[in-house]
């Protein structure tokens, strides 16, 4: 008999600490599945940042540093300058890469870092308790927007990958999301463009994922993947936002 | 013995090259030598100065507070460290920019008129020569071949053309403290 | 021997970085220290190395980081305020253990402060920096040749530990030019197993200051004791001028040593037997000298641009056995010998 499925070598097989409903276990295989796919695992370095996703150095079975909140592209950039023969990603949340750490996430996507970014998009701090991030959407409520987000006080959420987008460097952005098999599956060719763009000596790429946070927003899994499709889509509309010719 | 040298003028009339030459003359004649540039907002186009020590023995100071020579470029330099100079020290004066006499009198003065003694010799621009010869030979603080060698050490090569005119320079420098 | 020629303190540092392996440099602009970035960038694609200027200290000191966790010999520069804004990295890679080259050319401070050398940032740089219980092995070079000696060494003790090494120094070292004497290349550097790299056939590595869990923290932080006590073992590092005999001590480090030292010396010829007591590690600080040479010592007097922060490892290092008196300028204004001198003989007069 043929073995058709697997559990992916690039992911270590612990039960990961997650919420349930969270998508970053999903996230988390897609990008070891890509790797196991690449066959690029024993050159592959992963930073881990600061949020939810931090001890994922415990479930990717390669290579890891552990960085602090914001800091992931610069310490990358470090790493990728050193191998630059490497398969190097940054794996960041939205309050990590949106706000503490968007001057280094902008410059590393200026500069062409050869780096691949898996950006996942919840709307909210997790790992910190529900508090509003810089993707809140107006009106969102959280705990430091216990009103709703309130638009004349704190402004607009931010369009990151956008503002990537808009870089030279930057070859490849594209925003993706979590929610059925199919957009899982895009979500998984997304991530696979990025890392063969960087192998390829390209230039800088991100994968933009919606995600859902249930148990910050306070609302059952699959409510929580309606309320991301008809909310945060809404304002963070998915699809290719800037890829070179061969790709598009 | 032991000279400490401040070097004083507008940025741009040569005053840091002449001190980084007398530095590297003084480390070729195997002197033990320090050079201490003034640096920040008065290197952008304000009056620019360095220092710069010769020695037999360690050098351990770290700052030029009383100068055995001072050399001036420019009137404003003069104002600002004349008071400065040691008890017969000497004070090279650049005569074509300060028109001043010195109100120090236990000091020894050499007036140089650089500028014109430079245009005479083809190019303003090497005043600053004119003057480092007038200092070496007044204070015997080096030999003018080490002198001439760590300018060619120093300049590009690119400029290395104008080397002859630098002679010319610094020897019609020394001629005045003679 | 090796031909002496004329460098800039902040250059020589650079070179003698280059010159023990140092492949990777990644900075900041801020005066006085910007000539060390600048010959980098000039010398690093020399060698095969990468310059990086980076969008800030705070990126700066996170992709060397990156760059040490890959197993590189790696250096950072800045100036007290871009230093502090490094602090959050430092902690980092003390937490990881990620070796690497840190170059303080302190100016005057606090806040913007001014661009002259000074010596304010004492504490900083021996109390830890920034948050967690870790050191630095800091060390304080006094003239460019040494500053040369020390940045070399520096790559060496920092993979040894596996601790980031600072190198404290000011605007006036930095700027200086004195006869130096470089070291010879060295290609050789040691294998590093624990770092991230392209890896086949072994345990992944993980490089990470994150430890959830109290138990094992705990752990790590005994572990990191246990290796900052064999640093204090292991790498004091001092200096003196005519202490055998001396009554009254200076003790100062890096620039104003030099000043001491000339201090010394006229105090020698006007018959006050004064002494220099210069550390050159200033953490670990060097206690032992200090109780060396305490009974024949009147009193103590720290010589420091600043309004007094080594003057605390003197006195912890004495305890209350004799005074310890306190001589500075501040802001950027250097010290001269006669008014340390003026100091001394107070002193010496108030029999303190």
């Amino acid at each position: 008999m043929n073995k058709i499925f697997s559990y992916p070598e690039a992911l270590v097989d612990v039960p990961m600490h997650y919420c349930p409903g969270c998508t970053h276990g999903i996230i988390h295989r897609l990008v070891a599945e890509v790797i196991d796919e690449m066959g690029v695992m024993s050159k592959t370095i992963g930073v881990a940042s600061v949020g939810c996703s931090c001890f994922n150095y415990d479930y990717f079975n390669f290579d890891m540093v552990a960085t602090a909140h914001g800091r992931a592209p610069a310490t990358a950039t470090g790493v990728k300058r050193v191998h630059p023969n490497c398969l190097v990603f940054t794996y960041q949340g939205d309050g990590d890469l949106a706000a503490i750490g968007t001057a280094e996430i902008i410059h590393a996507a200026v500069r062409g870092e050869k780096i691949s970014v898996i950006f996942v998009n919840n709307g909210i701090y997790g790992m910190t308790g529900g508090q509003m991030a810089p993707t809140t959407l107006p009106e969102m409520k959280a705990t430091t927007s216990p009103y709703g987000r309130n638009t004349a006080l704190t402004g607009y959420p931010i369009k990151m990958t956008e503002m990537l987008a808009l870089q030279d460097g930057c070859v490849y952005a594209e925003r993706t999301k979590i929610s059925s098999v199919a957009s899982i599956n895009k979500t998984k060719k997304a991530i696979r463009k990025a890392f063969e763009l960087q192998m390829a000596g390209k230039g800088f790429s991100v994968v933009e994922i919606l995600s859902t946070c249930p148990t910050n927003w306070g609302i059952e899994p699959v409510e929580a993947i309606k309320w991301m499709e008809n909310n945060l889509e809404a304002y963070y509309p998915v699809g290719v936002i800037k890829a070179p010719k061969e790709v598009e | 013995m032991m000279h400490q040298f401040l070097l004083a003028g507008f940025g741009g009339q040569g005053v840091m090259l002449m001190g980084r030459i007398l530095a590297y003359a003084g480390m070729k004649e195997q002197k033990q030598v320090m050079y201490i540039p003034s640096y920040g907002s008065e290197m952008r186009g304000g009056t620019a100065n360095c220092s710069v020590i010769l020695s037999e023995e360690e050098i351990d100071a770290l700052v030029v507070s009383k100068p055995s020579g001072l050399v001036v470029m420019n009137a404003p330099s003069f104002d600002k460290f004349e008071t400065r100079i040691r008890e017969n020290g000497l004070v090279i004066v650049n005569s074509s920019t300060v028109t001043r006499e010195p109100l120090r009198q236990d000091v020894k003065v050499i007036k140089v008129p650089a500028n014109e003694m430079a245009k005479e010799l083809g190019n303003e621009r090497i005043a600053n020569m004119i003057l480092l010869g007038t200092l070496i030979s007044a204070t015997k603080c080096l030999k003018a071949e080490s002198v001439l060698e760590s300018l060619k050490e120093i300049l590009p090569v690119h400029r290395h053309d104008l080397l002859p005119l630098n002679q010319k320079a610094i020897e019609a420098g020394m001629q005045l403290a003679e | 021997m090796a031909e002496k020629i004329l460098m800039k303190g902040s250059e020589a540092i650079a070179e003698a970085a280059i010159r023990n392996g140092c492949r990777y440099f990644f900075g900041y602009p801020i005066t006085p220290q910007n000539e060390i970035p600048e010959y980098l960038a000039k010398r690093l694609p020399e060698v095969g190395g990468t310059f990086l200027q980076a969008e800030s200290e705070v990126a700066a000191i996170y992709m060397v980081l990156g760059a040490g966790a890959a197993g590189a010999r790696v250096m950072t520069s800045s100036s007290s305020p871009g230093i502090s804004l490094k602090q959050e990295g430092i902690s980092y890679m003390a937490g990881a253990e990620v070796p690497c080259v840190i170059v303080n050319i302190m100016r005057g401070g606090p806040g913007l402060g001014a661009i002259q050398g000074a010596q304010p940032d004492y504490w900083q740089a021996t109390r830890g920096g920034g948050h967690g219980d870790y050191r630095l092995l800091v060390l304080a070079p006094a003239t460019v040749q040494e500053a040369v000696n020390l940045t070399y060494e520096a790559f060496d003790l920092a993979d040894k530990y596996r601790n980031p090494v600072m190198i404290l120094g000011d605007g006036i070292l930095a700027q200086i030019m004195e006869p130096v004497e470089l070291p010879e290349e060295n290609k050789e550097q040691p294998e590093k197993t624990w770092a991230v790299c392209e890896n086949h056939n072994r345990p992944r590595n993980i490089v990470s200051s994150s430890y959830p869990q109290v138990d094992v923290l705990e752990q790590i932080n005994l572990r990191l004791h246990k290796r900052y006590n064999e640093i204090k073992n292991n790498e004091v590092r001092w200096d003196s001028y005519l202490l055998d005999d001396a009554e009254y001590v200076i003790v100062a480090y890096g620039s104003a040593a030099r000043i001491a030292k000339a201090a010394v010396k006229m105090a020698r010829a006007e018959g006050i037997k004064a002494g220099l007591l210069r550390p050159v590690s200033v953490w670990p600080f060097p206690v032992k000298p200090f109780q060396d040479i305490l009974p024949q010592v009147k009193a103590f007097l720290a010589l420091e641009m600043c309004t007094g922060q080594m003057i605390d490892d003197v006195r912890l290092a004495i305890g209350n056995a004799r005074p310890v008196h306190h001589y500075g300028r501040l802001g950027g204004v250097i010290p001269l010998p006669e008014e340390v001198l003026g100091k001394l003989k107070e002193l010496v007069k108030e029999g303190k």
